[in-house]
């Protein structure tokens, strides 16, 4: 075995998962794994455990896969992580735990996202019980949103006692995850149901339907309903647009609809009752996690589809994964491109995009290189169909209507980095609400220090 | 789960609905709707609210069957229930958060048009129970299908009645009944509230846009979760792009873009879904038409 090359993890050909929703990547065996294990060199000052957000014991967990203590290593993982099955999909392991890996200078460094995927796909499968839960304390505290944040946030305060509810706006619990991230890279009935189940398993319930600002305020919460802190783990649920002309023509989309027609409401099967209208050549613009997400949704519902990206390959800010498997799967890449106006028919249908070739300049404050447009470089490319994947900001309905909730003025609440507290007393916020559109894990790691932050404030008040 | 506490049939295709909403019923203010969805793999569909009872606990809802989801929701029965109802959505009616006063020297005309007739009631009920009186008209494409005359008739003013056909009240569209109130019987109106299917609404704002009475229209867009995720209900209002569901559903009538938002909202009708809607006509022996009052030009 070549110890700088990695165990090839088995995914669907790109043929034949084109034409399903079924996952891609289909993970290690317990053989696999022990041997991808076998090639961890145990650090004594293990790099990639201080690039993971929520600290996992890396080394310790691989040790046990390698020594086919499977349950073991479940068991370290969730002494940091609840969602492990769903961060070894979605992680940015690359940039984080990966990225420092030793192996990683001179070959590939050990998969440990899918070592993660495969031990919490494990456990799942044999019934591993991994609920550890402190007496009830009757405290009640409200989490707002059940995304990945306030799953994290709701199940460690319920590990400790408390009695958690949370607050979720859509029909169905998981935030981002159900309706954001598609099937064919998160499992939404084996994966994310089961990892909800395993929140409310710690007594943690879910309110469905009940939008906070809505349908009742935190105010309320706290005044009629006895509750004494919360958490707004709310996301960033609100599409951009480009503004630029004929944006409101009939076949433009944004990610969100889109994705979530086709992962929440499940518009892809015909036994479900929404519809989902993609015409034969379909254009996503922008170059994220969401324009991939939404670019291979096109492709699987049967459109030609191509990604317009005003900057480089290299500024792509979608997972190398993500970019690797849309390109296997036959999307077409058109870089350095900005659509600069939408096309209409006579019927106010799309019919086209006018774009502009753009080029590299000086680097900007996200220390990418800015795009610049190269004067006289308009073309017209022909689309049907145009989906919006420019980023998202987070929903104000919560911050206005809280009394004293600071905001920024990208409408995101405004708390303390390493205790997710406000600007208000007892209401904690973390994810995408604070810092805007960002990852899985980030978010968790929000809502595991809120979570701390809650139960040391509700200890000390008495 | 939510249980259907009453279910009436209000004209041949239109159902009004109670539903036990205690969170809702309790936050609710008149302009505002609800999204709901009968079971696992139903739509979400947007729908008016006519009416709200705290103390009861329940949201009255009042929808016209149009298609195969609202269709299969008029099939359910008292002590069945929504899986899912979710509100109250939107802003309320700007009525509300204007103080009392200066709405007291006011003179408001509603007008409802078929359905939309259930979204006016509240709003003049609320009107009403602050001791203000507002005059309404009610159209139809005929007499069979005016609903909830005698309701408005206890919270407004005067209700005039307007049907396509003459079978009662005026005999034509709701904006000739309105302009001979305007003109020939010389009622001053300083703002209308206007509530309809889209043509009727564009109609009536071309006319008070003549007349020179402030408009507010209340619309009912293509959209998916209703908190502003989507971005399918977006509109035009004086050229700038707006979210039907977080900044509306009430814009001001003479500054939206009619002809866009009747285009957008056209955006999922597929032929099987024309082909089923003149087939469930054909059975209830419904002429082709929306029956809203305008004619008939949508």
């Amino acid at each position: 075995m070549d110890r700088m090359k990695r165990v090839p993890v088995r995914e669907q050909e790109p043929e034949a998962r084109v034409h399903n929703f079924d996952e891609v990547c289909l993970g290690y065996n317990e053989q696999e794994a022990m041997e991808e294990a076998s090639r961890c060199l145990d650090c004594k000052n293990p790099l990639c455990v201080s690039k993971c957000p929520v600290f996992i014991k890396i080394p310790e967990f691989i040790k046990h896969v390698k020594e086919g203590d499977f349950e073991a290593a479940a068991r370290t993982i969730a002494k940091d992580n609840a969602l492990p099955a769903i961060c070894g999909r979605v992680c940015p392991q690359e940039t984080q735990c990966e990225g420092k890996c030793i192996l990683g200078i001179k070959g590939e460094p050990v998969s440990i996202g899918k070592l993660e995927r495969f031990v919490a796909d494990w456990s799942r499968e044999h019934n591993i019980d991994l609920t550890e839960k402190e007496e009830s304390n009757g405290k009640k505290v409200a989490v707002i949103g059940s995304g990945p944040a306030g799953l994290t946030c709701a199940g460690d305060l319920a590990k400790k006692g408390y009695d958690v509810t949370i607050f979720e706006a859509l029909h169905q619990p998981g935030g981002v995850l159900v309706y954001g991230i598609p099937e064919f890279r998160l499992p939404k009935d084996s994966v994310i149901h089961h990892e909800v189940e395993n929140v409310k398993k710690l007594g943690v319930k879910i309110e469905t339907d009940v939008i906070v600002g809505k349908t009742v305020t935190i105010d309320e919460l706290f005044e009629e309903e006895g509750y004494e802190a919360a958490f707004i783990g709310s996301g960033a649920g609100l599409p951009k647009f480009m503004n630029i002309p004929g944006e409101n023509a009939n076949g433009v989309f944004s990610a969100n609809e889109v994705l979530t027609r086709v992962n929440l409401m499940k518009a892809f099967r015909d036994d479900y009752e929404t519809p989902v209208k993609l015409g034969k050549k379909v254009a996503v613009v922008g170059g994220g996690n969401v324009a991939m997400d939404a670019a291979r949704t096109a492709l699987r519902l049967g459109s030609e589809t191509h990604i317009v990206y005003r900057r480089s390959e290299e500024e792509l800010p979608a997972r190398v994964e993500e970019v690797q498997h849309a390109k296997e799967e036959g999307v077409i890449f058109n870089l350095l491109v900005n659509p600069v106006e939408i096309l209409e028919d006579e019927n106010g249908w799309v019919k086209g995009v006018r774009c502009i070739r753009m080029e590299l300049g000086e680097p900007d404050d996200s220390g990418r290189r800015r795009p610049v447009e190269v004067k006289g470089s308009e073309f017209e490319m022909e689309f049907d169909t145009v989906i919006m994947a420019l980023g998202t900001s987070p929903n104000a309905l919560i911050s206005s209507t809280t009394k004293g909730l600071d905001t920024n003025k990208w409408q995101c609440i405004v708390a303390d980095e390493d205790t997710g507290l406000t600007s208000r007393e007892g209401i904690y916020a973390g994810g995408d609400a604070v810092t805007g559109a960002a990852t899985v894990i980030l978010a968790m790691e929000a809502g595991k220090k809120a979570a701390k932050a809650i139960d040391e404030y509700l200890t000390s008040k008495g | 789960m939510y249980r259907i506490l009453e279910k009436k049939l209000l004209a041949s295709n239109i159902y009004l609905m109670k539903v036990e909403a205690p969170r809702i019923a309790r936050a609710c203010l008149p302009g505002q709707f609800v999204i709901v969805k009968d079971n696992e793999r139903g739509e979400r569909i947007p729908l008016t609210i006519c009416d709200y009872d705290a103390q009861e606990g329940s949201v009255t809802i009042v929808f016209q069957t149009v298609g195969s989801s609202t269709y299969q929701m008029a099939l359910l029965n008292e002590g069945d229930a929504f899986q899912d109802f979710v509100g109250p959505l939107g802003n309320p009616s700007d009525l509300t958060k204007e103080p009392l006063e200066e709405l007291q020297k006011e003179n408001i005309l509603f007008v409802g048009g078929g359905v939309g007739t259930a979204p006016v009631y509240p709003q003049v009920k609320w009107l009403c129970e602050q001791g203000i009186k507002c005059d309404v008209i009610i159209g139809a494409k005929t007499k069979d299908q005016l609903i909830l005359v005698e309701e408005m008739q206890q919270v407004a003013g005067s209700v005039y009645i307007a049907t396509d056909d003459g079978t009662e009240g005026f005999h034509g569209m709701v904006t000739g009944k309105l302009q001979q109130l305007v003109e020939e019987e010389g009622k001053h109106y300083s703002r209308t509230v206007v509530i309809g299917p889209m043509p009727m609404m564009r109609a009536c704002c071309q006319l008070t846009k003549k007349l020179e009475i402030p408009t507010i229209v209340s619309i009912n867009t293509i959209m998916v979760d209703g908190t502003g995720m989507c971005g399918a209900c977006r509109v035009s209002v004086g050229g700038k792009v707006k979210f039907a569901c977080v900044d509306g559903p009430e814009f001001d009538g003479h500054q939206l873009d009619f002809d866009e938002a009747m285009r957008r909202q056209g955006m999922y009708r597929t032929e099987e879904g024309i082909a089923r809607q003149r087939e469930l006509d054909r059975e209830q022996g419904i002429q082709q038409s929306c029956g809203c009052g305008c004619g008939g030009d949508k």
